[in-house]
């Protein structure tokens, strides 16, 4: 994890640790910078909006997971439940975008507080069977309410044809411009994001992590530092799952399906758990790979399966997480 | 003993896991300022006396008190708040960050709720932690890993953070596990000056080592209490010969 409060350790020579190292003190730089050339480095720009949101998913979700130590599996729940506020917002209530924005984070943030204050009294693989429980409940209940949500069928007519802001007009059908418009939105939450990780209740999350029980006996209430970490980590998921609204113009009802869970969970562990920079070199593998591999194979979930076990088995660290380690020996 | 209030109280205890009875109707108090040993032979229940002291898990009956307010299952964090801390009898630390960041994150917990936005260093912790990290002879090791420390200076480490939060009560669970007796008798001379600022449990199955720094002596077995009073109580104590025998006391 790039973290200050870690001993120093004498960092790699050679141009890639050095780079390694750079990037791991400056990370939102360093993000900022690498998501700036996304569109550059991809085949197509839709799947840099793609990488992009996915990024910022597996961003929050690894404030629960990596730097909490709680494997959540309803995070598309929270993800969903951003794109399903947003969404509807606009397509429903022809809601302008700036307000949609902030509604599908506070659908997000309400459904976090729920689903939280259920789940963060159970540790472990009790954790993660009561989440999934409840973000099928979500699924389910968006599956139902056909009315508001579209359903089976997803929810139409996300349509963001333009942005007018500071004066400036923004033609969201150029695929181009809308990277960018999403990417300035996105780098807000990203500066945000490690601001807290930097916090005192940063520090503290990293202590409950590391010692529970002796973070108890410091005085810190570890049941409400969790509650909080769940809910923060549902604020961000939202916000991805808004902007994926406002990129696809429709939700799809895929979006809170449980298999969205388990790929923000394999982005997390492709790029590092706990690492910050790790969730958006875990996307971009992880969006790339599936690119490609749907073009070869339909069985790609069957892909998805394999690469699971071989990262739990033989690359625990990821990608970012190994070259961190790999800096730092 | 004495004519101070007592800061810390137990009345009828009794802690219990699953049938067996770990500790049996412990009634005693422990006087402000004073410095208390808690001595037994192993699994007397002298650590899990220390858990329903200091709020880990509540009795399974009877009362606890802390500067006369009830406290019995108030959780454990909240005790710390109003001044009971503890050090553990395996050493229980943040074994990946520095023993600097130990010190600063058991501080912190005393000076901020939730602050989100601010960077850490705006706490201005860092003259709490250099006073600390003087305090338990730490200051040269500041920026390694714990894991890297000795044990001896883990323990050391240890009492620092349980002091990180300024306890007006703190409660020491055999700090001198593992030492040798060179260390241990520097351990002790520290937990004298620390008494000298707040009320002092300590822990100890060795009854030698306690015996001439402690104001008053209370001897556990088998959960129950046998004894209490001076050493010389103690050391005359039919019950407590019996319990040591083959121990000098
Ligand atoms: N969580 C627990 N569950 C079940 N039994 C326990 C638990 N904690 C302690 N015990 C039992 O209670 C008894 C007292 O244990 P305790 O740790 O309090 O003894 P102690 O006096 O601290 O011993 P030592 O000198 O070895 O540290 C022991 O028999 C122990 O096995
Ligand atoms: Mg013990």
């Amino acid at each position: 994890m790039e973290s200050n409060t870690r001993p120093a350790a004498t960092a790699k020579a050679g141009p890639m640790g050095g780079l390694v190292a750079v990037i791991a003190r400056h990370r939102v730089l360093a993000a900022l910078v690498v998501l700036a050339a996304l569109p550059f480095v991809t085949p197509y720009e839709a799947l840099a909006v793609n990488i992009l949101i996915f990024g910022l998913y597996a961003m929050g979700f690894n404030l629960i997971f990596g730097y909490a130590g709680m494997l959540s599996f309803g995070h598309a729940a929270l993800f969903g439940l951003g794109a399903y506020g947003c969404g509807v917002s606009i397509a429903k209530f022809a809601i302008p975008w700036f307000l949609a924005l902030p509604i599908g984070i506070a659908v997000a943030g309400i459904g976090s507080v729920v689903i939280g204050w259920f789940a963060i009294r159970s540790r472990g693989i009790y954790f993660a069977m009561i989440t999934l429980a409840l973000s099928q409940v979500v699924y389910y209940s968006a599956y139902q309410w056909v009315s508001l949500t579209g359903g089976e069928d997803g929810l139409r007519g996300v349509n963001v044809p333009a942005i007018d802001v500071f004066g400036l007009h923004f033609d969201m059908l150029d695929p181009l411009v809308k990277y960018y418009v999403l990417y300035a939105l996105a780098a807000v939450a990203i500066a945000l994001f490690s601001r807290i990780l930097h916090s005192p209740y940063g520090a503290v999350l990293e202590a409950i992590r590391e010692n529970e029980t002796r973070a108890l006996a410091c005085g810190y209430d570890v049941a409400r530092t969790r509650w909080l970490a769940f809910i923060l980590s549902g604020v961000f998921s939202g916000f991805a799952g808004a902007l994926y609204a406002i990129h696809l113009s429709v939700v799809p009802i895929e979006t809170l399906n449980y298999f969205n869970s388990a790929e923000v969970l394999m982005i997390t562990l492709l790029g590092g758990m706990g690492t910050f920079f790790g969730a958006f070199v875990g996307a971009y593998v992880y969006i790339m790979l599936q690119d490609v591999m749907t073009v070869v194979t339909v069985h790609w979930q069957l892909v998805v399966g394999i690469l699971f076990v071989v990262l739990i088995l033989f690359f625990p660290r990821g990608i970012w997480g190994s070259l961190l380690k790999w800096v730092r020996a | 003993m004495s004519a101070a209030p007592p800061i810390m109280a137990v009345q009828n205890v009794v802690k219990r896991f699953g049938g067996f009875t770990a500790l049996n109707d412990v009634t005693t108090s422990f006087a402000a300022g004073r410095l208390t040993s808690v001595i037994g032979p192993n699994g007397a229940g002298k650590s899990t006396f220390f858990n329903v002291l200091s709020g880990s898990f509540p009795p399974t009956e009877g009362r606890v008190f802390f500067n006369g307010t009830d406290i019995t299952g108030t959780p454990q964090h909240k005790l710390a708040h109003m001044g009971i801390a503890k050090s553990f009898q395996i050493t229980s630390l943040f074994p990946k960050l520095t023993v600097q960041e130990n010190v600063r994150i058991a501080a912190q917990a005393m000076r901020s709720r939730f602050g989100l936005w601010q960077p850490r260093s705006a706490l201005n912790l860092s003259d709490a932690v250099e006073a600390l990290l003087l305090r338990v002879g730490l200051q040269d090791r500041r920026h390694e890993s714990v894991d890297t420390l000795a044990h001896g200076q883990q323990r050391s480490l240890e009492i620092a953070v349980a002091l990180a939060c300024e306890p007006k009560l703190l409660l020491l669970d055999e700090p001198t596990a593992g030492m040798s007796p060179e260390e241990a008798r520097e351990m002790m001379d520290l937990i004298l000056k620390l008494n000298a600022e707040r009320t002092v449990i300590l822990v100890e199955h060795r009854m030698k080592l306690v015996m001439g720094i402690s104001d008053r002596i209370v001897v556990l077995h088998h959960g129950t209490l046998l004894a209490e009073g001076t050493a010389d109580d103690i050391r005359r104590h039919d019950e407590v010969k019996r319990v040591y025998l083959g121990q000098s006391v």
